[in-house]
């Protein structure tokens, strides 16, 4: 899941909702500035009924857990299912970049992985969107009428990226949907 | 934007690590394979090569590997990257190191000399100037040109002022700093304090004793395996109870390594080597 501007509150209420058997792990990249000592982390960890973690790198990739990519790094997904982090260069000046953790997604994760982009007031995301559609993801995009910037799902939409367009509600609904694979 | 558009396959990423090794001496086989992998793309479309273009320049364009090998290994650094990191040095390492006769430091994998001269700053601000030197190496010698000469972008040198601040050294940044139009040029009692030369932490063995070394953000591209023989290095390249710092999401993964350093900060990545 990715988000910028207009996403913390709504990612927040999703990390509340997802159930302990989920069976997936979900990686959250979220914009936000480096420096800022924030209590993201904590407001997550509180919230959630799953494990969650601020990536380190070489972390290993669990199932039924929340992983949340840390600032002023990258956060790429190597093949045996292990993070990776990296210092380069700002992408749509944000490091996280959504895309880059979409766009390596593509590359391991193929169908086995579902996408959803939400608010945010820059592209990010689009390009690697598209790539985890056309590797055979699902994708989703949050409906922008419902996306406090609409501009970074308006933009997935543009580049014909998301399978879905969603109401916050919508997606609400479709994360508590109990795994068939459980 | 420098978005990758069509990604190389594990076979061609292979062929080029191969002939890199082959032709120049330089191996990336233990390098983070998805972020090997986005380097090599963003370099083609860079670039605008196809994989054949790149292993026809690669073997026949030395000038080109130059080029070549600092589009791969990744540069972006800051003064003062992590200002919580130059806090806890001040307040937990700096302490112990000012007992010793002379404080040497190794900044590994340096870039172009913004953590060595974070360093050389934090050190004369504690006092202890007279008495440290600070080793930069890097594999990179465009790079290490740039640290030598120690002149940064003023735009840059203000981006990193925050850093300093929140870092609670005395003064300001720039202070440290002579301006003139966008240039901004590392006072030169600093520079005396530094020394910046080639090594590479993959084939280069020890080469003096340090009681502080400093390697963040440059294990984050390595397995884990080259992780743990560099941190051999490491640990034969320390005094008895000298100090190895890792990046800020970086850590000691290896169970031989966890047994012969103690975790001094575990939020900051500061260790002290022990045992001999």
């Amino acid at each position: 899941m990715g988000g910028s501007a207009g996403s913390f509150k709504l990612l927040l209420r999703i990390v509340k909702i997802l159930p302990p058997g989920l069976n997936k792990a979900v990686i959250i990249v979220l914009h936000r500035k480096k420096n800022f000592l924030s209590e993201i982390e904590k407001l997550f960890n509180d919230n959630s009924r799953l494990p969650l973690k601020e990536i380190t790198d070489k972390d290993k990739i669990n199932k039924n857990a929340i992983y949340i990519a840390p600032a002023n790094y990258h956060t790429l997904i190597e093949k045996d299912d292990y993070f990776g982090l990296d210092v380069s260069e700002p992408l749509w000046f944000s490091k996280p970049s959504i895309d880059v953790t979409f766009e390596s997604a593509a590359e391991v994760y193929k169908e086995h992985c579902t996408a959803i982009l939400f608010s945010g007031a820059n592209p990010d995301g689009a390009q690697g969107l598209l790539k985890l559609k056309n590797a055979g993801s699902l994708t989703i995009a949050q409906h922008p009428k419902d996306a406090e910037f609409p501009e970074m799902p308006n933009a997935a939409i543009n580049a014909a990226a998301a399978d879905y367009v969603l109401k916050t509600n919508e997606i609400v609904e479709l994360l508590q949907i109990p795994n068939p694979h459980n | 934007m420098d978005v990758p558009s069509q990604s190389i396959t594990d076979e061609q990423m292979t062929e080029i690590v191969n002939l890199v090794k082959t032709v120049y001496g330089f191996d990336f086989s233990d390098y983070t394979k998805a972020s090997l992998k986005r380097r090599l793309t963003r370099v083609m479309l860079i670039k605008k090569l196809g994989i054949y273009d790149l292993k026809h320049l690669l073997l026949n364009d030395p000038h080109f590997f130059q080029e070549f090998l600092e589009e791969i290994t990744v540069n972006v650094t800051e003064m003062f990257r992590d200002p919580s990191f130059y806090k806890a040095l001040n307040s937990q390492v700096l302490p112990y190191l000012s007992t010793y006769r002379h404080i040497k430091i190794w900044s590994a994998g340096c870039s172009s000399g913004e953590e060595a001269y974070s360093l050389a700053i934090l050190m004369k601000e504690a006092g202890l100037k007279e008495k440290s030197f600070i080793y930069g190496t890097d594999i990179n010698t465009d790079m290490l040109k740039k640290a030598r000469k120690g002149i940064y972008s003023f735009r840059n040198i203000k981006n990193y002022a925050e850093n300093y601040q929140l870092s609670g050294i005395n003064g300001s940044l720039t202070d440290h700093f002579t301006t003139m139009y966008d240039a901004a040029t590392i006072h030169s009692e600093l520079k005396l304090n530094t020394l910046f030369s080639v090594h590479n932490l993959i084939s280069d063995t020890v080469f003096n004793e340090f009681q502080l070394i400093s390697c963040r953000n440059v294990f984050i591209y390595f397995e884990t395996q080259l992780q743990e023989r560099i941190l051999g290095l490491f640990y034969e390249s320390l005094s008895p109870l000298g100090f190895l710092c890792l990046g800020s999401k970086e850590n000691i993964r290896s169970d031989i390594f966890k047994k012969k350093f103690k975790e001094i900060n575990p939020k900051e990545n500061i260790y002290q080597k022990i045992g001999s």
